[in-house]
């Protein structure tokens, strides 16, 4: 089943949402990564301007050039591996009320359990696919941190339309990525 | 610019933007065999829609470019110290152009100076050979598979594994079950049996440089190949760990030396987006053909 989703998102449509349902995000979004978690963790504040209530909080270091008329241009914008941001990842999402959350490779317990109580989901992009998704991109609307962390790592806030994602942990429990481990751990122990 | 750096920065765009033929074929399979209407299917469509606007747009296939691997193979005499710095510079042009992201990072100070240049970045591997033209094939490696590699050394009592054929099949299985779809599945691995600590990767990395579609020389290690490929697309794992038929899309194994006391196994994991092309090129710099 396909949903569509635009920021912001009320806690009962992120709770509509379950396990293996595609989604077209529209609206905005901001990218934060490695660095940003470990800053907002620390207790860093978010920098004026963004707003995560009810937002999406995008893993990804986009390839971003100045164009000839000085404006920002996305040229490849796929999801990073979301696991490293385990540690910090549901505080986050209940500090600054992040209904949604994309990345690759799916999260573990401490983030599925704040998925659960706070109302969020996981959505799952398609790692490697930076220009299908640069395209989904309509608008950058916004840069910061960009001195701090370095342009993979700074918080970019994009406009986006009908950006394709797969549900795989929701706001029920339940979690994609540990039915698909089990199930691969069963079969290799038949076939090892 | 020199036309030795100019080649070096068409290389780059062109690993960056194109995926090699043999992958693409690879991937194309992997889709026919995958069941209408999963997600396994559409995530596999939405890749080979992006293969093709890469290439179209002549921007990266993924945002991650990567570790810089350039093996060159070179005639006696050539200028190597003048080699690599014209790599060097084709480097922060391509980084300038945009064929590869901001990407190297200060592991000290966590400072990204934007040129992508630094010890280790990018990585040039020479290698002398007894023909006149030169040969150069550049890698680019993302972060995502490069995490999900492992090395193991056996015996391994939890798995079983002994210091044979089947122990390294184990081994390899279990690298492949422990990655799931973090590494950007359907992936490819390149293995190496033997060698040391830093070699056994070292050597693991170079099979990445054999096509897909070839066959291992040594008949033990072309079956331990296409059996170890047959049974990880049985565990359902499937493209981006969404479970389905398609968790790799080749297997590379490779063997070297070791001491008595050691035996490593070091799988290196590459993700569907497996960026490799190769060049010959004129004692000018001139690219006189391609590799892939």
């Amino acid at each position: 089943m396909t949903h569509n989703l635009s920021s912001p998102i009320s806690e009962e449509a992120i709770r509509e949402l379950k396990v293996g349902d595609q989604v077209l995000i529209s609206g905005k979004v901001f990218t934060g990564r490695d660095a940003v978690h470990k800053y907002l963790h620390d207790g860093g504040a978010l920098p004026g301007g963004v707003n995560l209530d009810g937002g999406i909080l995008y893993h990804c270091g986009p390839v971003v050039l100045k164009d000839d008329n000085d404006e920002w241009k996305v040229t490849a914008a796929g999801p990073t591996t979301s696991i490293r941001e385990e540690p910090y990842q549901g505080d986050i999402m209940r500090q600054f009320g992040i209904r949604g959350v994309i990345g690759k490779g799916g999260m573990a317990d401490k983030t599925l359990a704040a998925c659960k109580e706070h109302g969020a989901v996981y959505l799952h992009a398609i790692g490697g696919a930076a220009q299908v998704l640069a395209e989904c991109i309509t608008k950058v609307r916004d840069v910061h941190m960009l001195e701090e962390f370095g342009s993979p790592e700074a918080i970019w806030e994009f406009e986006v339309k009908d950006f394709p994602a797969v549900v795989t942990m929701d706001s029920h429990g339940e979690s994609l990525h540990k039915d698909i481990l089990a199930k691969s751990e069963d079969a290799l122990a038949e076939l090892r | 610019m020199s036309r030795l750096r100019e080649s070096l920065v068409e290389l780059i765009r062109r690993t960056s933007a194109e995926i090699p033929d043999d992958v693409q074929s690879a991937i194309l399979r992997g889709l026919k065999r995958e069941k209408e209407g999963t997600i396994a299917k559409s995530a596999l469509e939405i890749i080979e829609r992006n293969i093709g606007l890469a290439k179209s747009k002549s921007q990266p296939i993924c945002q991650d470019t990567g570790s810089i691997l350039f093996y060159i193979d070179c005639p006696v005499g050539l200028n190597q110290v003048g080699f690599a710095q014209e790599a060097r510079e084709a480097v922060k042009e391509a980084t300038k152009l945009g064929y590869l992201r901001q990407n190297s990072v200060d592991s000290i100070t966590g400072k990204n100076d934007g040129t992508n240049l630094g010890l280790g970045s990018p990585n040039l591997h020479f290698h002398q050979h007894a023909e006149d033209d030169i040969a150069v094939r550049l890698v680019l490696k993302g972060g995502g598979c490069e995490n999900v590699g492992a090395q193991f050394s056996l015996p391994n009592t939890r798995l079983k594994a002994n210091r044979d054929l089947d122990g390294c099949r184990k081994v390899i299985l279990e690298a492949v079950h422990q990655a799931q779809g973090r590494g950007c599945g359907p992936g490819i691995l390149g293995v190496c049996i033997g060698g040391d600590r830093a070699s056994g990767y070292e050597f693991s990395k170079r099979e990445f440089l054999r096509k897909l579609d070839d066959s291992n020389p040594d008949p033990k290690l072309d079956e331990l190949e296409q059996d170890i490929l047959k049974t990880a697309n049985e565990l359902g794992i499937g493209p981006m760990g969404f479970g389905g038929k398609t968790t790799l899309l080749g297997v590379k194994i490779g063997a070297a030396n070791r001491v008595p006391a050691s035996y490593f196994v070091s799988v290196s994991y590459m993700c569907w987006a497996f960026r490799r092309h190769g060049a010959t090129l004129a004692s000018d710099g001139e690219i006189t053909g391609w590799l892939y």
